[in-house]
Order: structure tokens, then sequence, then C-alpha cells
């Protein structure tokens, strides 16, 4: 049991890749569980009573929630590989994106994706100016967010590189336009690339499946 | 604003996120200056500064900036050693960081938008800050200590800390009762604890100032709601 794994998920969620990918990159080993978020388990309920969400991360038998959490969890006691950098001034930089992404990427993705008919146009150009702003000022001329290589903000950003497209499909308005966001885009096929993304990618048509039951379920906003 | 070592603040008198890292600089004795800033009129410093978001309080230092009161409090614990706000051990860690994102969006958010809502919503509001309360309540008691820090202010204290000295005044301003204490015994304890510490309670805004402050930002707030629904 000692230093033993363990990963609650489920599999359509941007937030449990996350960690994912953040074990995979350090190359920890670890035991997935399947969450089924309509009949969750004793144990996640237990985990994690606050929010009774997926991701849980437990190690050495003791739980952690929240994605962000785990991340910063999973950097401290596993240092190598890092997905943060060293310095202080350019890890709160690093942490500002990761705010960033999380505080103003949930209310667009809401407004565009569960918002009235009417407001999508303009909530499509609202997600736009977000990700100008990401574009210019986050990525800049980077290869990734982390500079040469990935890190955790790459991987916050990640839902843009896999979620964004099942939505755009539903929606019928693309966001994430080459001609008008070339850097954010070219990031989008050097993230999928990367041998360990590559592996760990949600499959994109059970992805659309899973989101088109969704939207046709809802009668008003999901909570 | 280019000498090394400086350590500057801008921020906004009644800001709670300005006063968690004010507590942050004075409980690590870190000396800073600080710039009031008017939010209603701000200087082009606050844009310079913090382009993204035009927001204090942003953390000058060595002439860098840094904003979002809860990275800062990050970097001023990693820069600055003494007094340390987060645990040593990584589980522990984890678990402050977890407190202080519930404390920041299920425990303040919650109270301030029962604050400006009407109706309906403000009922679904205090419910859902009641409920955060509750939790909040349940922590307390299981960790046992003075602070969720343990016998000293930590974190998590730093980052709930505004209900300590602003919750009464929205209460009032927002004619909801949430804190019984009766109903909550450990969170009022943790309250007079941690307005006991001199420089917690050092220099907080009078709360006169902060009724008429807020029940006029309320009031804009709640308006701006109402012309969006008729829109």
């Amino acid at each position: 049991m000692d230093n033993e794994v363990k990963l609650h998920g489920f599999w359509p969620s941007p937030f449990v890749y996350r960690v994912i990918w953040a074990l995979k990159l350090k190359g920890i080993e670890y035991d997935y569980i399947e969450e089924d978020l309509a009949n969750k388990s004793e144990l996640l309920l237990r985990y994690n009573p606050v929010y009774e969400k997926v991701p849980v991360l437990v190690h050495a038998g003791k739980p952690i929630s929240e994605s962000l959490v785990i991340l910063e969890y999973i950097e401290e006691v596993w240092p190598h590989n890092p997905l943060l950098p060293k310095d202080p001034y350019e890890r709160s930089v690093a942490r500002f994106w990761i705010n960033f992404a999380t505080d103003k990427g949930r209310s667009a993705v809401r407004s565009l994706f569960w918002g009235g008919g009417d407001g999508k146009k303009e909530a499509a150009e609202q997600m736009f100016d977000l990700l100008k702003i990401i574009e210019e000022q986050a990525l800049g001329d980077k290869k990734f967010f982390g500079g040469n290589s990935i890190n955790m903000v790459d991987l916050i950003f990640a839902w843009f590189a896999c979620w964004i497209q099942p939505m755009e499909q539903l929606v019928g308005i693309k966001v994430l336009e080459p001609s008008r966001l070339p850097s954010l885009h070219a990031w989008v096929k050097n993230f999928k690339e990367e041998p360990i993304i590559k592996e760990n990618l949600p499959d994109p048509e059970r992805l659309l499946a899973y989101y088109t039951r969704l939207t046709s379920n809802l009668v008003s906003k999901p909570t | 604003m280019e000498e090394t070592g400086g350590v500057k603040l801008l921020g906004f008198w009644v800001s709670p996120f300005a006063q968690r890292v004010k507590w942050a600089l004075k409980l690590k004795g870190i000396q800073y200056e600080y710039t009031e800033e008017d939010i209603y009129n701000k200087s082009p410093l606050v844009s310079k500064l913090n382009p993204v978001y035009g927001k204090v309080p942003v953390l000058v230092h060595n002439g860098k900036p840094i904003s979002e009161s809860i990275i800062i409090l990050e970097y001023i614990d990693e820069v600055w050693k003494q007094a340390p706000l987060l645990p040593q051990d990584p589980y522990e860690r984890a678990q402050a960081r977890f407190w202080a994102k519930f404390a920041e969006e299920k425990v303040r958010q919650s109270v301030w938008e029962a604050v400006c809502s009407s109706g309906e919503e403000k009922q679904k509001a205090v419910k859902s800050a009641v409920e955060a309360f509750e939790e909040f309540e349940k922590e307390l008691k299981r960790r046992g200590t003075k602070f969720f820090g343990g016998e000293t202010i930590g974190f998590v204290d730093i980052v709930a800390g505004c209900i300590s000295y602003q919750l009464a005044v929205h209460e009032e301003v927002g004619s909801i009762k949430i804190l019984d204490s009766s109903k909550f015994p450990a969170i009022s304890e943790w309250i007079k604890n941690f307005l006991n510490h001199p420089l917690i309670n050092e220099g907080l805004p009078q709360k006169d100032q902060m009724f008429a402050y807020f029940s006029k930002r309320s009031k804009e707030i709640a308006s701006r709601k109402m012309s969006h629904k008729t829109a």
C-alpha cells in the first residue's frame, strides 16, 4: 500500500486528463479507477466529501482533490521532469495563466456552449478575444507554453486542443480558426503530437457523442 | 520602481484581496511601500503592471509585477522563508491549497453574491453561503487548532481572513444572516483569535466606511444585473 498511486477519473473529463498527463510525463505508475458520475462509488464520496467530484488522486491512502491542487502536489512529491519553472517569479507567471484559463475560460465556455441561441455569436467573439490574449501574451513565439517542452500551463490549456472541437461542431461556430489564431493553432498540433500526449488523448468521436447526448438532455444550464 | 530588492504593493483600501497580501507581508516582517489606487480612476501604472486584468493588488518585487492575491501569497512564501504560510509536508500543503480555494470560491464569493442579489437568487446564494460555512466549520472542528494553520496563522487563515472583518458589514448591507455564532462556534472562535493578532487587526478599514462603500457597490451591481435582465 505504501506508495501506491491511484487516480479516480471520468473518461471525458479534461480535468482528469491533466492529472493523467502529469503522472505519465513524470513516469509515475498508477492505478486508474473509472467512476460512473451518475452512480458514484462509496470510495469517491469518502475521498471527496466536499465536492464529490473527479479527479481524486490517492497517494499512500491519502486523497487529494481539485485538479490544480493535485498538479501542484505531484510537482512537489515528484520534482523530476518539472512542470513548473524553478524561479519564483516565472512560477507566478505560469500560475497566473493557469488561473486566467480557469477563471475566464470557464465562463466563456459556459456562455458559448450552454447559452441561448442569439448570444452565441457574441459569446464566440468574446471567446476569440480571450484566445487572442492567450496567444499573444501567454504563448508568444514559443512552441509550448512551457517553452521547448510541455509544462503545467500547456496541460491546463489542453482543453482548447481536444475539447473545443466537439463543442465547435455542436454549436456550429469555429472559434479556433487557423487564420485568426495561427500560433495557437500550431500549438494545438504540436501538443497533440507530443509522444506521451498522443498516446493519451480522448477519442474525438466518442467525445462528440458524449457532448451531443449531454446538450440534448439539457433543458437548462448544467450545475 | 527599478531598485533591486524593493517591495511595492498597489492596493485599494477596502479590497479583501489587497488585505491578504498586506497580512502576509506583515507576518513575515517584510518592508514594503504601499500605493493606494483609486480603482474607479485607475492610474496608468495599474494597466502597465497588470495589463490583462487592470486590477489590484499587484506586488512589485525587483521591478517585476505579480498579480492575483493567492498567487502573490504563494510567491511571497517561496521568496521569504521566515514565518512560513504553507506547511512543509506536501500532503498538508495540498490540503491548505484545497481549503484556500474553497474559502475564496465557496465562502467569500457566495457571501458577496448573496449581498448583491435579490429575491429567489438571494435565497439561493444565502443557502450556498451557509452550506459553505458548514463545511468550513466542520474542517475547523476536525483540525481542533487555534487557526487553520495550527497554532500560528497560515495560508488558509489569510485567504479566509476577510470574513473576520467584512462579514458582519456584508450581512448588514445585504440584510442577510449567515454567521449564527451558536451554529458556528468554531468559526466564531477562529474569527476572535484571528482579529486578536496585532498585525492582523492593525490598519483595517473602518466599519462605517466599509458599510458606505459596500452599500453603494452592491447597489451598482444589483442594478447592472437588472438592466441585463430587462435588456
